[in-house]
């Protein structure tokens, strides 16, 4: 119970904190941050269950006014603006990430990759592009161009979400709170 | 850690924040409801008009909340000229910006601490499927409290990187960072039972 409620809350904080990294612009012009890696990163770290709770602790923080999305964005003004899909999606992209984790047989590596990419990307985009449309009143291929800008960045992200949750099952072999 | 709760004292900061948060629900409803673009600047109006009683420091602070909508107000703008439908950008986007700063209005004149009271109360029922508020409330409080230890740790560790080499700390710090947070996740549980737990 308490080494469960430490690492939902302290991965709530590490999602938080990858948000201040500062931003890197690609080729393309479009910013990408290190928050949506950090809500991969709960998944393939944490398993389905936990990292999803870790990630709606860090909304509700949001939610109850700390600027902690990245770019300094909090309160619940974000609830109402175009990006409301993938904020509901970041919990449930995270369960997934993990259930892929925690059924894979893969290497943790390569599950971690497949994952992030159908839960960080798949899944997350399921909902946010529904939300975009929504909100700007536009349809969903109308808005799945808007978002595929940012396709590049997210898929560069799978991959730092493979060789890190790799890296860490190498230097913590039995710890990794989604393999056991 | 600065919240985003507004230092200027207004008259909203007094009100009860459920009834706030309840407002806004209404409030938000009623505004996907209206398809008149003059019913819905009249609406942006109002709060715009909310925001007089907090002064010129309050309502910049409100106007610095609403920057992030930038992006997607300039897509609309150009969208709707290429299509040639005005009214429809028009609602579009007096809804989203009225939505988006009543919503900050209630974070601006809420204070946190009466925030974490009102979830802890929402959160209540919850205590039937193993999550008792005073846990949810803990968690809430050790997040915050890690918000400037973790954000530290990833600072040492791009210095130490530049320390080493010429290149930026790119994306390779971000596992040192991951692995001292389950180190840390680890000693806090330790700490926890150690004082008796959760429960």
């Amino acid at each position: 119970m308490e080494r469960s409620l430490s690492h939902i809350a302290l991965f709530a904080a590490l999602i938080a904190v990858l948000g201040f990294v500062p931003q890197i612009t690609l080729a393309t012009g479009v910013p990408i941050t290190a928050q949506s890696l950090g809500i991969m990163l709960c998944g393939t770290v944490l398993g389905a269950k936990r990292g999803a709770l870790a990630v709606l602790l860090f909304l509700l923080l949001v939610a109850i006014g700390l600027p902690l999305l990245s770019g300094g964005r909090g309160g619940l003004g974000v609830f109402a603006s175009p990006t409301v899909g993938f904020l509901i999606g970041f919990p449930i992209a995270a369960f997934v990430a993990g259930l892929i984790v925690e059924r894979s047989r893969a290497p943790i590596g390569l599950a971690a990759g497949l994952g992030a990419f159908v839960g960080g990307v798949l899944t997350l985009y399921a909902f946010g592009i529904p939300g975009m449309a929504l909100m700007l009143d536009k349809t969903l291929p109308e808005a799945a161009l808007l978002i595929t800008p940012y396709l590049p960045g997210d898929l560069i992200k799978v991959a730092l979400t493979g060789l890190i949750t790799h890296s860490l099952a190498r230097m913590r072999p039995d710890f990794l709170p989604s393999r056991r | 850690m600065l919240a985003l709760t507004s230092p200027v004292q207004t008259p909203f900061h007094r009100l009860p924040a459920g009834g706030k948060l309840a407002a806004l629900a209404v409030f938000t409803f009623l505004l996907f409801q209206l398809d008149s673009p003059t019913a819905l600047a009249l609406a942006l109006v109002a709060i715009a008009a909310l925001h007089l009683p907090g002064g010129w420091p309050f309502a910049a602070h409100a106007l610095c909340l609403l920057r992030p909508l930038w992006p997607f107000a300039l897509v609309l703008v150009l969208w709707h000229l290429w299509t040639q439908d005005a009214r429809g950008g028009a609602i579009v986007l007096l809804r989203l910006t009225a939505a988006v700063a009543a919503a900050n209005l209630v974070t601006m004149t809420t204070r946190l601490s009466d925030m974490i009271t009102v979830i802890e109360r929402l959160a209540a029922p919850l205590a039937r499927l193993g999550l008792p508020p005073r846990t949810l409330a803990l968690a809430i409080a050790l997040t915050i409290r890690f918000l400037p230890v973790l954000s530290d740790r990833l600072t040492r560790i791009a210095e130490a990187w530049r320390a080493r080499s010429p290149r930026r700390p790119g994306w390779r710090i971000l596992t040192p960072a991951t692995l001292a947070t389950l180190d840390d996740a680890d000693q806090v549980a330790e700490a926890l039972r150690a004082r008796g737990g959760t429960g």
